[in-house]
């Protein structure tokens, strides 16, 4: 007994230690990729957002909150937030509606129900730059000289945000749309029905049944959305290049104090122009307070839509 | 012929509008395909004819194919590189990770996975730019170049895909029983042998996800390739040779245009083949 009692101790301790071993080197593959490209970067960013860094080997000096009180006063920044505000909005606003008439569409008896759905979703399999440069194509020839649907490229005129949010919205309603799918083919068949023997009209069915149950797609779909709107930057890249230029308008100069009227770019997104910024003009701490910024916003809206949502669907 | 009949009677009018919508929402690529075959000339004279000689198609490819800013084949090469073994690094390190994470109850396991599932709420565009200056220092002190190689990306993926693979993993492996586990190492397995034999091909439905949804991403990402390589890399992969072709010179639309099918052609096959899993994948990986 005296003699078993300390190796069983040991080998308990050992198979301690190798269980923690493994702990390690199993965390590690993903873990080290993790750290050095994610959370390394992420910290060097908020670092450098409080320096004059100008992206190259020259040592950086503290500067504190000058880069941010400098955004207030940026109207080419300011303007591309605001946009990216109306953007985000009216997105959110077309891809749902888009998407969720289609679902309610080929959720219907249909005799290619299949097919429907797979044209719908294609779009989505492309990248948002072929995507840009596709439309690129359709506004400035298609539409224009093919269709004669307009004189001009709306590219060019001062519809151009709108130009990008049907892109985009054609893009992503078929993704958003399979959301909704699979929310409605969840919606039990026989309440439905007893509501329709109720003498229950479609509306009433729609709003009182169906969409009280799906309304965590609905929670789902509008994050998605918010969020893919927000990161916007390929597609803009691709077919307008933030462009066209315009005069700014008065309001936003008397928002940043400044009398004489510039050009801003009226389809340039956040993260266009923290590329810009960096890459353009080489401003590149600027470029990361603007980044940290829109970090802040994005990770504020984020958590407080799923909290808001979350709220809504307990007491439906 | 009476069945030819009945089937247009039972054709509805929301059979039609649907039609109609998935005509309209298809139009895009068929007018990009019928210009794919013209001539540049013809393409701004009559976007919307048809092509007089589809065969020149093969042409403007031949062009695209030798153009030295497009590289088609080489572009191809390495989007397939990178995403082949981004999506099989990013899928067995997060399992990995995930399955010691909800095998270990520990208070560190439960911050480390939170940990992981914070990295979801930070967007690419606030480390982009540190990243230029991370390359740098990387190639520096570690003394192997960094910038525009295909491992660079690769790591840089395997970082940027874990923390939705982690979560997702974990959610799954939460729900699979232990006793399977706790069998297999009363038969003799070590830690990896219960890991790869047992727990990883039970993983198999999570994993055609996180393919899906990963694979979709790393195909057609931008930003990330155009900060790590640049449009004027070697590496490049084919949304960045496109845009580089693109901005090479004032536009001509045939090429262009032949470019967008080539670069579309990978995924729509692959989405033919695949539809039921791309689908499920991509529907089940939001909703979780």
């Amino acid at each position: 007994m005296t003699e078993t009692a300390p190796v069983k101790t040991r080998k308990k301790m050992g198979k301690k230690a190798s269980d923690r071993l493994w702990f390690w080197l199993f965390l590690m593959p993903a873990l080290i990729p993790f750290l050095l490209m994610v959370i390394t970067p992420f910290g060097m960013g908020i670092y450098y957002s409080f320096t004059n860094w100008t992206g190259g080997l020259n040592p950086t000096e503290w500067v504190g909150i000058e880069n941010y009180r400098g955004l207030l006063t940026d109207y080419r920044f300011v303007y591309s937030f605001l946009t990216t505000g109306i953007y985000a909005a009216l997105n959110v606003l077309f891809i749902n509606a888009v998407a969720f008439g289609l679902a309610l569409l080929v959720t219907r008896k249909l005799k290619l129900t299949n097919l429907y759905r797979a044209s719908f979703f294609i779009p989505n399999l492309i990248g948002g730059l072929i995507i840009g440069y596709l439309w690129r194509f359709i506004y400035t020839l298609v539409l224009t000289r093919g269709l004669n649907l307009f004189d001009s490229s709306p590219l060019i005129g001062d519809n151009a945000l709108i130009a990008l949010i049907v892109v985009v919205t054609w893009q992503y309603a078929g993704y958003i749309m399979m959301i909704y799918i699979a929310a409605l083919q969840n919606v039990p068949e026989d309440l439905i029905e007893a509501s329709r023997i109720d003498g229950a009209n479609a509306w009433q069915r729609l709003r009182n049944i169906t969409l009280p149950l799906i309304a965590q797609a609905f929670t789902v779909s509008l994050f998605l959305t918010l969020v893919t709107a927000f990161k916007q930057f390929d597609t803009v890249y691709s077919l307008t290049q933030g462009g066209p230029p315009q005069l700014s308008p008065p309001w936003l100069m008397n928002l940043v104090g400044m009398t004489n009227a510039r050009t801003v770019e009226s389809t340039e997104l956040v993260a266009n122009v923290i590329y810009n910024r960096a890459f353009s003009f080489n401003q590149f701490a600027e470029g990361q307070a603007m980044a940290v910024t829109f970090f802040v916003i994005l990770a504020i809206f984020s958590i407080g839509q799923v909290y808001f949502n979350k709220k809504r669907e307990v007491e439906l | 012929m009476a069945q030819l009949k009945s089937f247009f009677r039972k054709f509805s009018w929301l059979e039609l509008l649907a039609l109609g919508l998935m005509i309209a929402f298809l139009y895009p690529f068929l007018i990009v395909v019928l210009n794919a075959s013209k001539t540049n000339i013809a393409i701004t004279d009559n976007p919307i004819a048809l092509p007089t000689d589809w065969l020149l198609f093969f042409r403007n490819v031949g062009n695209i194919v030798n153009d030295p800013n497009l590289n088609y084949f080489q572009a191809l090469f390495n989007s397939v590189i990178i995403t082949t073994f981004s999506l099989a690094l990013i899928g067995i390190s997060a399992a990995m990770a995930a399955w010691v994470l909800v095998r270990t109850k520990t208070r560190l396991s439960m911050t480390l996975f939170l940990f992981f599932v914070s990295g979801l709420v930070i967007p690419f565009q606030i480390v982009m730019l540190p990243i230029v200056e991370l390359s740098r220092i990387i190639q520096q002190t570690v003394g192997i170049a960094w910038k525009d190689t295909h491992y660079a990306v690769i790591f840089a993926y395997m970082g940027f895909g874990a923390p939705l693979s982690v979560f997702l993993f974990h959610g799954f492996i939460k729900s699979i029983p232990i006793d399977i586990e706790e069998a297999a190492i009363i038969d003799g397995c070590s830690k990896p042998e219960v890991f790869f034999r047992v727990v990883f091909p039970i993983l198999k439905p999570i994993f055609v996800t996180l393919l899906v949804l990963n694979g979709l991403w790393i195909w057609n990402d931008f930003l990330l390739p155009l900060i790590m390589i640049g449009t004027g890399g070697d590496t490049k992969t084919i949304p960045l040779a496109v845009a580089n072709f693109a901005g090479a010179y004032v536009i001509q639309w045939n090429l262009l245009l032949t470019a967008l099918v080539l670069s579309a052609i990978p995924v729509i096959i692959l989405f033919l083949f695949a539809q039921k899993y791309i689908i499920k994948g991509m529907t089940s990986g939001a909703i979780k």
